[in-house]
């Protein structure tokens, strides 16, 4: 009876666990401006303090000041892109019901790459917001496309029929991308450096051409928190208890492709962000999307900053992409969810 | 007398089965020979049998001599050394861990002999038998850590296959970051780190790769009655006589010795590991050793998609794009026809 008059996951909850979450989001917000404050602050070139308060209050008149000018939209990009791909990931985990559900590993940032390559190349596609578009539809396409092979069949999206549709879809789509990029040289250098996945070119002006997807993005995805608890009672139970099962799915779904499509076509494919956000979050809050989601959002930002610190710092004088930074934490970290999930449920 | 007769079903059966297998070798000999005599003779231009067989034999014709000899030729051998390396060796993986899918280049081999290469080639400007040594050593250390990390109560085929994977993206993001710092960026040359590619090899290039093939190659085949009763499973190999523990090093060591060789001269091409020993298979049915077959439809796969790469598509691509784009449908299509039958990958 109390399942009748609470909706699915509003089981109410003690005062103290209420205020143990708010004040671990608080904490993970703190962390997260610490963080930001890290990212103006340590960079290549180090930069002495005073030049980092003139440079915060707008000044641009030693190289310094300039340095950490440019370092203040590349935090902003890093934070909104981490939080993108966190949140991404972590509706990907409760959609597919699947702990290894990731934008890198189910191949839908290779299917917005090639989407967004081949728009360039033939489509004569110019307007940096076509480019978002596009790059949003061939995620989109890509991800429907990975989990219908990944699902046929019994036993319906096993973790390892859906990694490997999305390993055999990437390879392919890879191989098309270079294909069309190959006879084409005035392309092929922006492509290289955005295929390997960076921050660092972000401007003010390229936030604000992808913030509108990323902004619908957010909120589709957070309004579909209450559907993925649903969700994760399994299919049957789901639409027993009342909740429109495709409708829940489709929805979170278009969230999670819109954010992860914006953040590709924003600095390319950046692997495994989506895959460890949500299993650190479980880690701290458990399954309950309502508060996983915020969560998720939140370290998915740090987790991006974090990396593209020490992108900055580990290759001085030069610095490592961002994307390099997390498929390094990332992989071992693919690994040990193999590791620790019985061979029965891969 | 009802046991003699049986006796000769089972001799008549087995003479079958190699006379099939036999004609099979034969066939596809054949096929690996046409694409050789093929790839010599077309180019931009066309050059007549005749002459291609005088610059063979060492004449000096003018004009075929440079294309043939110096462009063609060590292309076409080069082709042929790296697909039945990736053809053998792939398959001897597939066969020893039983699963099509646990192919060097899906699990990462392939990708860290490759990785080993690109290092030595483009940072520490190292060339020939040095860098074949470095990727083997690579590729061994590639396939020890992903068989390690998972071992958890015996390997699992679908745990060892994810945990490739992993490890193969981190690899996969080293080669990009190295390419990344190369000091001439040459997108044809670093196609070849990723997806391999015959352009521009030389025929002492092909020498590291030939031994390669021999000495691994002789052992795996010394090898190919253990292989075969490995198919079984691991204990009735055991209650067969192998010794299943010294089989697996010597596989494992002599299939990622080829590979790597001619990963440090080619690059890994994408999927003709993968793809080579199911094709034979089809091929062939369940008659007799695959090692041979695969290796020479390795072979058939390098040349053909070298070919087609070169000719048929409207710009000039490296081999591996023109294999990974064959390869990926058929892979999807394996997971397809597995899911559909209620296996388990």
């Amino acid at each position: 009876m109390s399942t009748a008059t609470n909706p699915v996951g509003t089981r109410p909850t003690s005062g103290r666990v209420q205020l143990f979450r708010t004040g671990g989001l608080a904490l993970l917000g703190v962390t997260l401006l610490g963080l930001c404050f890290l990212s103006v602050a340590v960079g290549t070139r180090s930069v002495a303090w005073s030049d980092i308060w003139a440079a915060l209050s707008g000044q641009t008149e030693t190289i310094a000041q300039a340095a950490v000018a440019v370092r203040i939209p590349r935090t902003i990009f890093a934070a909104l892109v981490g939080a993108a791909l966190g949140l991404s990931g972590t509706i990907m985990q409760g959609v597919t019901r699947n702990p290894l559900a990731d934008p890198g590993i189910l191949g839908v940032n290779t299917g917005a790459a090639l989407a967004v390559v081949i728009g360039l190349a033939w489509f004569g596609m110019t307007m940096a917001h076509t480019f978002v578009w596009t790059a949003i539809l061939g995620a989109g396409v890509t991800a429907v496309f990975v989990y219908t092979i990944g699902s046929l069949g019994r036993g319906g999206a096993t973790p390892l029929k859906l990694a490997l549709a999305g390993a055999a879809t990437s390879v392919a789509f890879s191989c098309f991308t270079i294909a069309v990029i190959l006879p084409r040289n005035d392309i092929a250098g922006g492509f290289r450096s955005w295929q390997i996945g960076g921050v660092g070119g972000a401007t003010f002006d390229g936030i604000r051409l992808v913030l509108p997807f990323l902004l619908a993005g957010f909120v589709i995805s957070l309004l579909s928190a209450r559907k993925l608890n649903s969700l994760a009672l399994g299919d049957d139970l789901a639409a027993g208890l009342g909740e429109n099962v495709a409708l829940a799915r489709g929805m979170a779904a278009l969230g999670a492709i819109l954010l992860c499509g914006a953040a590709t076509a924003a600095c390319g494919p950046i692997g495994f962000v989506g895959l460890m956000v949500p299993h650190l979050c479980r880690l701290l809050v458990g399954v309950d999307h309502r508060w996983l989601l915020p969560y998720a959002a939140f370290s998915g930002a740090g987790l991006l900053i974090l990396a593209d610190v020490v992108g900055r710092i580990i290759a001085r004088p030069s610095e490592l992409a961002v994307g390099i930074v997390t498929a390094f934490i990332g992989a071992p970290f693919f690994i040990w969810i193999v590791r620790r999930q019985r061979v029965r449920e891969l | 007398m009802t046991t003699i007769s049986f006796a000769y079903t089972v001799a008549a059966g087995r003479l079958a089965r190699v006379r099939q297998w036999r004609r099979v070798v034969v066939a596809l000999m054949l096929l690996v020979l046409a694409g050789f005599a093929l790839t010599l003779m077309l180019g931009q231009s066309f050059t007549p049998p005749d002459e291609v067989l005088r610059v063979l034999a060492g004449k000096d014709v003018p004009g075929a001599s440079f294309t043939v000899g110096q462009l063609r030729l060590p292309r076409a051998v080069m082709a042929v050394l790296v697909g039945m390396c990736f053809g053998m060796g792939g398959v001897a993986f597939q066969i020893m861990l039983r699963n099509p899918l646990a192919s060097p280049d899906i699990i990462g081999v392939s990708s860290g002999a490759s990785a080993a290469a690109v290092f030595c080639v483009v940072v520490l400007s190292m060339d020939g038998a040095a860098v074949a040594g470095i990727s083997v050593v690579a590729g061994l250390a590639v396939a020890l850590i992903v068989y390690g990390l998972s071992f958890r109560n015996g390997v699992a085929g679908t745990r060892l296959i994810l945990v490739g994977i992993g490890v193969a993206a981190m690899i996969d993001s080293f080669i990009a970051f190295v390419l990344s710092r190369a000091p001439s960026w040459d997108l044809q040359e670093a196609l070849r780190w990723i997806t391999g590619s015959v352009n521009g090899v030389k025929l002492d290039q092909a020498l590291p790769v030939l031994v390669a093939l021999a000495v691994f190659g002789g052992l795996l085949l010394s090898r190919t009655r253990d292989l075969e009763a490995l198919r079984m499973g691991d204990d009735t190999a055991a209650a067969l006589g192998v010794r299943v523990g010294t089989t697996r090093i010597v596989v494992m060591l002599a299939s990622v010795g080829m590979i790597a060789v001619a990963t440090a001269a080619t690059g890994p091409v994408m999927f003709v590991a993968f793809l080579s020993g199911p094709i034979a298979a089809r091929i062939l049915g369940p008659k007799g050793s695959l090692l041979i077959p695969s290796a020479l439809v390795g072979a058939v796969l390098v040349l053909g998609g070298d070919y087609i790469g070169q000719f048929v598509l409207p710009h000039r691509y490296p081999v591996g794009v023109v294999t990974g784009a064959l390869g990926a449908p058929y892979l999807l299509y394996l997971i397809i026809r597995v899911n559909r039958a209620g296996g388990s990958l």
